[in-house]
């Protein structure tokens, strides 16, 4: 079952570029490039808040998710660093 | 007469900024711009109760963490550290109630700054529809700062704004969220080693903007020294258990959120919004995408087809002008200027205006309503293919009918890289001005009796897959070489949809008008002076004599014997008439008579041709001869070297050129192609065509090869940036000489080397 969300890493953890849209998911931890991180922050991407997925775009990538009232479109590889538990 | 005061206006982006700006300070506004940077900001001026408010309104961030020069003006605007601008006496941070969590974040951020500080609730409309109640007084208290409640749009609380701006002038400004005890020693310490009046807001910035602009100004101040001092203190935080970036937005989102709670009452479920209705069809994969096409579709039918009546009335009130200024004057170096200078070169730039304000009314209205960022969230993989990001189609596409608009359209594109790479790349799109240059070339040399019928339309289609392809290409190569950098953070806010509000959008629309006409305008005017003092100078023949007044004899010449001139080819005509049966034949030319006809044939041909070698001995004439070994390779001669020189300030004067170089007078770009032109511009443009064909079939090589230096000229001019309007809006977006320059010889080396391979191949095949 793991196989689903294994990665290069061998990281285990599902992470937001894994959700189908509709799916809702409590961000655990946020990395990547400093600058990145940063901005997610900043839009309050936190850790504890919860997130959806609404859409992916037509060719898979970029994603849509919202928060509270927020909505942000985000590439697949900047979506990956930021590890979820699927609610 | 209290003392002025001066207001910034900060926000995120789409938190109504804007319509805030121009419900308080009305029409009187202004740009500053600002050395060595890209952004513009607006400014205005109210006055309220004797008092001169000035209002500056800051480009939208959504933190003050900045990475870029551009992002820092607004920062060392707020410090006080722009030597134009004084710092200002209060800060305004508008804020959108239906998304207060995040937006008191910047506020939060504005608060450290060291001003007073008042906060304008907006959309309070939207927000009581979602069933949200604020305690305004309260809000105020836990943030220290006054609170008023806007609707920006209706003008809904703006006295009140007014006055809480006034009263917090001149008063004590307001701290912060504390952050844990360890990040202010840290942060102590280096402001120590730091010695001299960097502001502590920045010392702050500096230790938690990883890779930022302030990191980078102090290591370039301090050396590396510094470098290492910053990551002793982020380390030491690390340990701490206070790693940044998180450390901040953990400080001011608890601060922020522990607010919002004692002052705003939620709904317990979340209502469904519209914005929710909306994105479930717009930014679905089937239903968003077919929409999206039909936007685009309609977007740009638009900018060809109502622009063009548009253009059609410019160019036949340049004409006009320029008759009556040409019945008006005496003939002579001053009239000529006026006439194929200046009111040519006006035209030239009004010309442009229409598809510029239809493109900018469509932007102004995509991104007023909140779709636009769902246009770039569906385009985005597409783009990426070529390094870019989805908010770089629309430029691109609007590109395909004029690049001007396209490369003023780019500035959606945040990122300066992505922004300059797209700038760069979109005068590659064949634009519609390249397709009278077509249209000709393939009509003279493709479209010959005998090749097949498909043919003319396979040439077209393939000149403008040569934009299309090459573009992205180049796109890649500039994003992989010259403008390479740390990858871009491509997370983009997908706005609320709103209604767009008339006024903001006319506003877009003469905003952009106005400042291509004005800075732009005086650079293209420039080029085409140049260009035509070029082809007019020097204006006497070899005997001394003036060239305009033997073509004016010329042209008189013609007039007075018209009536003859037509008597005898009438006469001739019917001449060669078989007669009917029973009927006497027709009456023949006597031998003086034919003498006579061919005497005024040749006198009627005499103004084109004596234009022909006024401007072929012109100073660009000249040169153009000095330079023919330059065209060789491309299977050009001097003549097609100099119609392309002539055609820098804009692509289609080649047309024209060629007129007057192949002794054919000038001839209207507008009839090539177009069914509705009349007998006598439609005939011109058959003359030029014949002109051309025999004009080549009389030479070696251009006789064989007419086909590849046809295909030649055109990959040329597919590839080329012979157009100087786009050189003088690259100019103006980018703020430099440096990228038009760049631009112009890449693309003149692309096509050059386009040309020269078209040609070589095209030898090869033919045999």
């Amino acid at each position: 079952m793991f196989a689903d969300f294994g990665s290069p890493g061998g990281r285990l953890m599902p992470t937001l570029s894994d959700l189908s849209p509709g799916q809702t998911a409590e961000i655990l931890s946020v990395s990547g490039d400093p600058a990145l991180v940063q901005r997610l922050y900043e839009f309050g991407l936190l850790e504890g808040e919860r997130v959806e997925v609404v859409a992916l775009a037509p060719l898979g990538d970029p994603i849509e998710i919202r928060f509270g009232n927020s909505r942000l479109s985000l590439r697949k590889s900047e979506a990956a660093g930021i590890t979820v538990v699927i609610r | 007469m209290a003392d002025p005061i001066t207001v910034a206006l900060v926000g995120n982006p789409n938190a109504g900024k804007s319509t805030l700006f121009n419900a308080l300070s009305g029409l009187r506004q202004r740009i500053g711009n600002y050395p060595g940077v890209t952004v513009e900001m607006t400014k205005g001026e109210f006055s309220a109760d004797g008092t001169t408010v000035s209002l500056i309104d800051l480009p939208g961030t959504y933190s003050l963490a900045a990475r870029s020069p551009d992002e820092m003006v607004a920062v060392d605007l707020l410090l006080g550290r722009r030597p134009e601008e004084p710092r200002p006496s209060v800060v305004v941070s508008i804020v959108d109630a239906t998304n207060l969590d995040r937006h008191l974040y910047l506020t939060s951020q504005l608060l450290d700054l060291g001003v007073p500080v008042v906060v304008a609730v907006n959309m309070i409309d939207a927000a009581a529809a979602q069933g949200l109640t604020f305690n305004y007084a309260k809000l105020s208290e836990s943030l220290g700062v006054p609170v008023v409640p806007i609707q920006a749009n209706n003008g809904t609380g703006l006295a009140q704004l007014t006055t809480a701006i006034r009263t917090a002038a001149g008063q004590t400004a307001p701290h912060g969220p504390a952050f844990p005890v360890a990040f202010d020693q840290v942060a102590e310490q280096l402001q120590k080693e730091l010695s001299d009046e960097i502001p502590t807001f920045l010392v702050r910035r500096a230790i938690i903007d990883i890779g930022g602009y302030t990191e980078q100004w102090l290591i370039e101040r301090y050396g590396a020294r510094l470098k290492s001092a910053l990551i002793g203190a982020r380390d030491k935080l690390a340990t701490a258990g206070h790693a940044v970036p998180g450390v901040e937005a953990r400080t001011r989102f608890a601060w922020v959120r522990t607010a919002v709670a004692a002052a705003v009452t939620k709904p317990a479920v979340r209502p469904v919004t519209w914005t929710d209705r909306i994105d479930n069809v717009l930014t679905n994969r089937v239903w968003g995408t077919l929409v999206f096409l039909l936007v685009m579709f309609l977007m740009f039918q638009s900018i060809f087809l109502w622009a063009k009546p548009l253009m059609d009335l410019i160019g036949s009130g340049q004409d006009t002008v320029a008759k009556g200024v040409e019945g008006a004057m005496p003939s002579g170096p001053l009239r000529a200027l006026l006439v194929d200078g200046i009111i040519k070169g006006v035209g030239g730039v009004l010309v442009f205006l229409p598809q510029i304000m239809i493109l900018f009314g469509f932007i102004a209205v995509l991104e007023d309503c909140g779709y636009m960022a769902r246009a770039a969230f569906l385009m985005d993989r597409v783009m990426s293919r070529c390094g870019l990001s989805g908010k770089s189609f629309i430029p691109m596409l609007s590109s395909v009918a004029c690049a001007i608009p396209g490369v003023m359209a780019a500035r959606v594109i945040e990122n300066r890289r992505d922004r300059l790479a797209t700038i760069l790349v979109a005068p590659l799109m064949s634009c519609s001005a390249r397709l009278p240059v077509y249209i000709l070339l393939i009509g003279a040399f493709i479209a010959r009796p005998g090749s097949p019928g498909w043919l003319p339309g396979v040439v077209l289609f393939a000149m403008y897959m040569i934009g299309f392809t090459v573009a992205p290409l180049v796109a890649l190569a500039l994003k992989r070489t010259l403008l390479r950098g740390a990858p871009p953070v491509f997370v983009m806010e997908l706005p609320n949809y709103r209604r767009p509000k008339f006024t903001s959008v006319l506003r877009r629309m003469g905003g952009a008008g106005w400042a291509f006409t004005l800075r732009a305008g005086t650079i293209i005017l420039m080029a085409m002076i140049l260009v035509w003092a070029a082809l007019y100078f020097p204006f006497t023949d070899a005997n001394g004599e003036s060239y305009p007044e033997r073509v004016e004899k010329a042209e008189d010449a013609v007039k007075e014997n018209a009536e003859k001139l037509n008597a005898l080819k009438e006469k001739d005509e019917k001449s060669k008439e078989e007669p009917a049966e029973g009927e006497p034949a027709p009456p023949q030319l006597t031998d003086d008579e034919k003498a006579e006809l061919e005497k005024l044939e040749e006198a009627a041909a005499l103004p084109d041709k004596l234009n022909g070698e006024w401007k072929r001995g012109s100073a660009l004439g000249r040169v153009g001869l000095w330079m023919e070994p330059v065209f060789k390779p491309l299977g050009w001669d001097w003549k097609i070297g100099v119609a392309a020189m002539a055609s820098f300030p804009a692509r289609e004067v080649i047309v024209g050129t060629f007129g007057i170089l192949y002794d054919v007078g000038e001839v209207d770009t507008k009839a090539i192609g177009n069914k509705n032109a009349d007998a006598e511009a439609k005939e011109k443009v058959a003359g030029l065509t014949k002109a051309v064909q025999d004009d080549w079939s009389k030479d070696p090589v251009r006789g064989k090869y007419g086909v590849p230096v046809a295909l030649s000229i055109m990959v040329f001019f597919a590839l080329c940036c012979q157009c100087a309007a786009t050189l003088a809006v690259i100019k103006r977006e980018t703020g430099s000489w440096l990228w038009p320059s760049f631009t112009f010889v890449y693309m003149t080396a692309l096509a050059y080397v386009g040309a020269f391979l078209t040609f070589q191949i095209g030898r090869f095949i033919v045999g």
